[in-house]
């Protein structure tokens, strides 16, 4: 009896060991290789980045909670999708991509999510990136090697990205391919366009949070420092700022009587205090990509709004719409990013 | 060229108003083992920083193999190997991993690499930890490692900065044989940067002392002695029984002095830690303990005193020191 339930765990014990072998890598990036190729130092460090991203538990629990929540707002979506469609939706031929903004009202939508969630994993994946180096004693010898110093900043930033970027593209993918299983109609190539350009945004918008925390990662010594600042800034812009917008608008308002300029005044005051957000912007910019009847994000007059045929914009009208926010992402992602290089380039490293 | 690897002239450090290395002129020569002593925040890791062109300096010149590091750092770091003080590794990856990682870095081919990791593994001993991580690994065999990664470049100096802080004392020792191996075996230079007097004494063929970014002596150890304590070459040390003397109410260190008074030779009696330092011209060992005997004293022994590293230190710390007050 004991050898046969030897012999029946021996399998298993054979499993189990590929499948740690898989986990910790045995398999692990190229330049562990022996072979005759010389690979450039830029990408050895991107490689090593990348792998640590890819096997550290922080990234694969968010990659757990991500994929769940893409899960969860994709089966509301799909449950709710025929109470969408209304007849005479300008937006009715626009079926798939409601898959991405719509809710039944009790989980919200995959674009919601993203906007939530995105922060976080452009926190986590940054926040420690040049202070654990310092803390662990790996960055003075990896200066010490024959690489630019900008090498070490660059690369862990083009790391991250291609993880982010992978990751979304494939949620985004998965999204698209469970939708067109389930509802049966394939994504025209407009759809299919505004879909992929919603995938960058999101991707710039982790960048931002990404490059953010790379900067709080080069100015504070202790990771716990980095990462609570992130999340800090993080949780004010997505909770505080709304409310601290409208306390300041309250004392604003224009009174009864007030002109028609007056109060469009108003409303763009408050709109461009609310832009100061990132996650404003995003939101912004997604929910114009994704809902072709948005025509404009700012207040619109009864003169202007007269005679309008309520009809769905073509996507290069659309991406004209979200320009300024696109830029303002971007701006905002460089700036980060430059900070951070400029006072990573001037920091003299001393051991520990 | 002049046979010097590395060449500093009028080099200086600042730091807002304080000076970290001030006029700080070195030279050390090919296949030397040149040992930086002093105590801390004397200015040493400075010193290696501006080296490696990781810091850049207020004034002065650096040359490391004839190559000048604030101008082009890469192809000095190409030629020049560095463990810092400290130093650490990514310890989810194993040691063999590590080693891969930075021979990739100096653009060794797989093969290259490979090879390279496996013999430089097998040569500071860690062929049976290579598969471990490093966060498993001991503190002397992380120092034996980064010993390892320094020489994976195939470097013409190495730079070891406090090299043997944290370690025990039998890997302090292992360390230091297998650092002088490798320089004698590769004619590598090495520069070494230590507060430990001994081990800089057992390894290093000669010796800088560093205090308050001044360096204010260099040379071998015998040079370093000679020009020190010039005045007394001698001191023999003597442990003096003076049971069944009559010392007639006078100290014993001028009673001693009384009877040696008439040798040639003779300079001075001072009471030392448990005997007696008598301090003399040439080696008068033989007189002094016959003089003692014959004088009625008895002599538990007689030792003639070299001077050490620790000695000179101490000296030069204090004559540091005083001048720092001064200024």
């Amino acid at each position: 009896m004991a050898g046969g339930s030897d012999k029946s765990f021996k399998p298993a014990l054979n499993f189990t060991r590929k499948l740690k072998g898989i986990i910790s890598g045995s398999s692990g990036p190229a330049f562990y290789k022996a072979d005759e190729r010389i690979i450039h130092p830029f990408s050895v460090i991107v490689q090593k980045e990348i792998a640590d991203h890819v096997r550290s538990w922080r990234f694969l629990i968010l990659l757990a909670i991500i994929s769940l929540t893409c899960l969860g707002s994709m089966y509301t979506a799909l449950s709710s999708i025929r109470e969408a469609i209304k007849p005479n939706d300008p937006e009715g031929s626009f079926l798939f991509l409601k898959l991405f903004t719509v809710s039944d009202g009790i989980l919200p939508s995959f674009v919601v999510f993203i906007s939530f969630l995105g922060p976080l994993l452009g926190i986590s994946l940054g926040f420690d990136s040049v202070n654990s180096e310092h803390n662990k004693g790996t960055l003075s010898r990896l200066l010490s090697q024959p690489i630019h110093r900008d090498y070490i900043l660059n690369a862990k930033f083009v790391a991250a990205l291609i993880v982010i970027s992978v990751m979304f593209v494939a949620l985004g993918f998965l999204v698209m391919g469970f939708g067109l299983i389930t509802i049966g109609i394939p994504p025209t190539a407009g759809e299919f366009m505004r879909i992929i350009i919603f995938l960058v945004i999101s991707i710039i918008y982790v960048a931002f949070w990404l490059n953010l925390s790379i900067l709080f990662s080069v100015r504070f010594r202790q990771p716990a420092t980095s990462a609570l600042s992130g999340i800090a800034i993080w949780l004010f812009f997505s909770v505080f700022y709304g409310m601290i917008v409208d306390l300041i608008m309250k004392g604003m308002v224009p009174q009864g009587f007030a002109t028609e300029n007056q109060i469009i005044n108003f409303e763009l005051f408050r709109m461009n205090l609310n832009r100061l957000s990132p996650s404003q912007l995003f939101s912004d910019a997604t929910t114009t990509l994704l809902m072709p009847s948005v025509r404009s994000l700012g207040p619109l007059s009864m003169i202007q709004v007269m005679g309008t045929i309520p009809g769905p914009l073509r996507l290069t009208q659309s991406l004209l719409l979200v320009w300024p926010q696109i830029t303002g992402l971007v701006a905002g992602t460089i700036i980060c990013f430059v900070l951070s290089y400029i006072s990573f380039m001037r920091k003299e490293i001393r051991s520990r | 060229m002049n046979g010097n690897i590395i060449e500093l002239v009028d080099l200086t450090k600042k730091y807002g108003d304080f000076t970290a290395v001030d006029s700080l002129n070195l030279s050390v020569k090919k296949g030397e083992v040149f040992g930086l002593l002093g105590p801390n925040g004397a200015g040493k890791s400075t010193t290696i920083l501006m080296l490696l062109g990781l810091t850049e300096p207020s004034s002065g010149s650096v040359r490391v193999c004839g190559i000048d590091p604030v101008t082009n750092p890469i192809d000095v770091k190409k030629r020049v190997g560095y463990l810092p003080e400290d130093v650490g590794f990514y310890f989810n990856l194993t040691g063999w991993e590590n080693l891969m990682f930075t021979a990739r870095l100096n653009a060794l081919s797989g093969k290259e690499a490979a090879a390279k990791v496996k013999s430089l593994i097998e040569r500071v001993g860690l062929s049976d930890a290579a598969e471990k991580k490093t966060g498993q690994y001991s503190r002397g065999m992380i120092q034996r490692l980064g010993l390892a990664e320094v020489l994976l470049k195939s470097p013409e100096v190495i730079i070891l900065d406090e090299p043997t802080l944290g370690i025990d004392p039998t890997g302090v020792v292992e360390l230091l044989q297998l650092i002088v191996r490798l320089s004698r075996e590769d004619g590598i230079t090495v520069l070494f940067s230590s507060h430990y007097l001994h081990q800089v004494q057992q390894v290093c063929d000669r010796v800088g002392i560093f205090v308050e970014g001044r360096l204010i002596a260099e040379g071998n150890l015998k040079e370093l002695s000679g020009k020190l304590f010039e005045g007394a070459p001698y001191v023999i040390e003597a442990g003096v029984s003076f049971d069944g003397i009559d010392l007639k109410n006078a100290k014993p260190e001028e009673w001693l002095h009384e009877k040696l008074n008439g040798i040639e030779g003779f300079t001075a009696v001072k009471p030392g830690r448990n005997g007696f330092n008598i301090e003399c011209q040439t080696d008068l060992s033989a007189i002094i303990s016959k003089t003692i005997i014959n004088s009625g004293g008895g002599l538990y022994y007689l030792n003639k005193k070299e001077f050490g590293l620790d000695e000179i230190y101490n000296r030069y710390f204090e004559g540091g020191m005083l001048n720092g007050r001064r200024q």
